[in-house]
């Protein structure tokens, strides 16, 4: 019979074991977001707005999560997105990809494969050629990760 | 070489939006998985994109390790007059492939 404080514990040395991974991979990783968000952006203010990301809200394999990213712009010289930017919250490296952009590409639409370890929040920004910074998040569920070899939670 | 896809139009209206898309074989290792024994593989990516249109930049791209293996990427750009769009990707270890395609605007 297992008592209630029994369980407890249990679940506690289950934590232990999880893995070998630093207590505090959580907040690590939340740093290096924040970190690779602050090196594109500086010290901008990020909007939410204006962005559209695509991405699939159950990934059943984490290696190839097809992802699109639509900005809303008119895309001429005085006003049009110069980079899209995309980062995901749980992967050992939190940058997917940064496409540049210019008035000659038309429209602000690109469309890639990513790999996403584990279940967490996708974000793409755009950087706009008057300085703004746009961006739409979006939390995805991940059965099957990507670098399983890193022993993710 | 590596085996490189582009696909664009091959005819556009002048002005008209084209998309373009681009794909590239390459396993783009991550650095962090490890062999059987448990040593490291290196990482090995393709870096950048870069599409130039008459030689002209239209469109870059920065690869990280978070990109899938054989990334793909499609994106557009304004059919502005008859010629060629080259690709070039440049990646770890020396890799370098580049392509061509060429577009007649009418």
């Amino acid at each position: 019979m297992i008592t209630r404080r029994g369980f407890l514990l249990l679940g506690l040395v289950a934590t232990g074991a999880r893995a070998q991974l630093p207590a505090n991979i959580e907040a690590i990783r939340k740093a290096a977001l924040e970190e690779a968000v602050r090196k594109v952006v500086g010290t901008a203010q990020v909007r939410p707005g204006r962005v559209k990301l695509d991405v699939p809200p159950l990934i059943d394999n984490g290696n190839t999560v097809p992802l699109s990213v639509e900005v809303q712009s008119p895309m001429t010289a005085a006003d049009h997105v110069k980079a899209i930017h995309v980062f995901t919250e749980k992967n050992p490296q939190p940058y997917v990809l940064s496409a540049y952009l210019g008035p000659r590409s038309g429209r602000a639409r690109i469309t890639t494969r990513a790999r996403i370890a584990d279940t967490g929040v996708v974000t793409a920004i755009a950087q706009m050629s008057d300085g703004s910074f746009w961006s739409d998040s979006v939390k995805v569920i991940v059965t099957l990760s990507a670098c399983l070899e890193e022993g993710l939670i | 070489m590596a085996r490189v896809v582009v696909n664009v139009p091959a005819e556009a209206k002048r002005g008209e939006v084209i998309e373009i898309r681009t794909l590239a074989g390459h396993p783009m290792e991550t650095g962090f998985r490890r062999t059987q024994l448990g040593e490291l593989i290196p990482r090995d990516i393709i870096r950048s994109l870069v599409c130039t249109y008459n030689g002209v930049e239209v469109f870059r791209a920065d690869f990280h390790p978070a990109m899938a293996a054989n990334p793909l990427l499609t994106f557009t750009t304004v059919a502005a007059e008859s010629g060629t769009l080259e690709f070039r990707w440049t990646g770890d270890n020396g890799f370098s492939a580049t392509q061509t395609a060429a577009i007649k605007v009418l």
